[in-house]
């Protein structure tokens, strides 16, 4: 057994980090909350899985019209994002609950914000789970046929619109959080609120190719919509998670 | 530094768990909560932490200073789970845990061997034990100070001997003027530490109000 007594007790020397805040934790949340979606149980590769499994069913059942098929690509595309996004929300918060790590993130709302803490996972489950979805977009799109513009134009939507989704489902998962099965109920809270973003990103990925629709206002829209959802998004769910402890 | 409760009561889905808990706290003094099963030990450490809100009274901290305004930034809560990711090693663990919580204290190294956990930081959380899990959250309560420590059953699945240990631990914590609130049957071996017995539970778990009966040594 260590004999505690003649250990080193813990002077102000030993207190080596300086009083900072901010910048330390959030990197650390970051740090880990990658680190756990990358290896195993984390569930990156699930929701890229599902995305192609989307796409690729598509081009059986509407059949080798490869013009349709150029056409309906942006649409498809998104919806396919959208659809996996959803997938891997339910464990935004649930995975901290379950080992009691919420209740210590919780305590840290008056050191740093809750709701700058959960801005943070947000943004690490996006870079995480949902930005290997836009790197796989383009590939994707090669199943449907679509040209390159419109390729590009696909995934810079998705690169700008997807964060809105997970800050919508931000607020969906913590409501849901103590539900031991909450998967399908966030997907059901999330979904009417994400089709504005739907529209605005189709809509600005078919102004890209289809000469007379504009490109610009639907795709700053958008970015508004991502924006303006980082704040509420955050704010929203840090008060849910608040009174959501029990 | 103190921690005051005047007139506390804590409720659990609508049913009163407890109520008329008074204390007040010195700093290097120990309050050890006691009580059989359900008689509300762990609501109480969850109100006094702000977890679960108050259904009546008052839980503070006094004289805490610009760094330790509030209970919730002057406590480490050690509850039933042990707010470890299996997924992790147990050093990338405590790391995360005393970049979040900053004010750090021990390194995650000598935190690990003062729990006698020593050389196995680099083993994934989830490879350990139930008591080696236990003693690796209680090195969490090292890596950050924090003046109070709330500490719910902080020895279950833990041995003898590293019961000892965390005894002794708690015991430097007080001597270095901490405050430690424990639901605990461990003898803390301190000259000032207070006891609270919890009332005897209804028949019905989970039944009707019970007022806590106070022990020794309180306001």
């Amino acid at each position: 057994m260590v004999s505690y007594d003649n250990r080193r007790s813990p002077t102000p020397a030993l207190r080596a980090d300086p009083p900072h805040k901010g910048e330390g934790e959030v990197l650390a949340l970051v740090l880990r909350d990658i680190r756990l979606s990358i290896r195993a149980g984390g569930g990156a590769l699930t929701g890229v899985i599902f995305f192609l499994a989307v796409i690729a069913t598509i081009p059986f059942g509407v059949g080798p019209d490869l013009k349709l098929l150029a056409r309906i690509g942006p649409a498809i595309l998104w919806i396919g994002a959208l659809l996996a996004c959803l997938l891997g929300l339910d464990r935004l918060f649930q995975a901290d609950r379950e080992d009691g790590s919420l209740d210590l993130l919780v305590l840290g709302n008056d050191r740093h914000m809750l709701a700058l803490t959960v801005l943070v996972k947000c943004l690490a489950h996006w870079a995480g789970s949902v930005l290997p979805l836009v790197v796989a977009a383009p590939l994707l799109g090669l199943f449907m046929n679509m040209e390159p513009l419109s390729i590009g134009a696909t995934a810079l939507t998705l690169l700008v619109g997807t964060p809105a989704i997970t800050f919508i489902g931000a607020v969906g998962a913590a409501v849901a959080v103590a539900l031991p099965r909450g998967g399908l109920l966030i997907s059901v809270l999330v979904l009417p609120l994400t089709i504005p973003v739907l529209i605005f990103g189709v809509s600005a990925s078919y102004g890209a190719v289809a000469d007379p629709d504009p490109f610009l206002q639907p795709f700053l829209i958008l970015a508004a919509l991502t924006l303006f959802l980082a704040v509420l998004g955050p704010v929203a769910a840090a008060l849910a998670l608040r009174h959501g402890t029990d | 530094m103190r921690l005051i409760a005047e007139n506390l009561g804590g409720e659990r889905g609508g049913e009163r768990i407890f109520s008329g808990i008074g204390f007040a706290l010195e700093k290097g003094q120990a309050l050890v909560v006691t009580g059989p099963n359900g008689s509300g030990k762990s609501t109480l450490l969850r109100v006094i932490a702000g977890l679960l809100p108050r259904a009546e009274g008052d839980v503070r901290i006094e004289s805490g200073g610009e760094t330790f305004p509030t209970i919730a930034s002057a406590c480490h809560y050690l509850g039933h789970l042990n707010a470890m990711k299996t997924a992790l090693s147990v050093a990338e663990n405590l790391r995360f845990w005393r970049d979040f919580n900053g004010d750090g204290q021990l390194g995650v190294e000598e935190a690990l061997e003062t729990v006698g956990l020593g050389g196995i930081g680099h083993l994934p959380f989830g490879y350990l034990s139930t008591g080696q899990r236990r003693r690796a959250a209680i090195a969490k309560l090292l890596v950050s100070h924090r003046p109070l420590w709330l500490l719910d059953e902080p020895t279950a699945g833990l041995d003898k001997a590293s019961e000892t240990r965390f005894a002794g631990l708690m015991a430097r914590h007080c001597a270095e003027g901490g405050i430690v609130v424990a639901a605990t049957h461990l003898p803390l071996g301190l000259d000032g530490a207070q006891a609270l017995v919890m009332g005897s539970p209804s028949p019905l778990w989970g039944g009707s109000i019970r007022e806590a009966e106070r022990g020794g040594g309180l306001l």
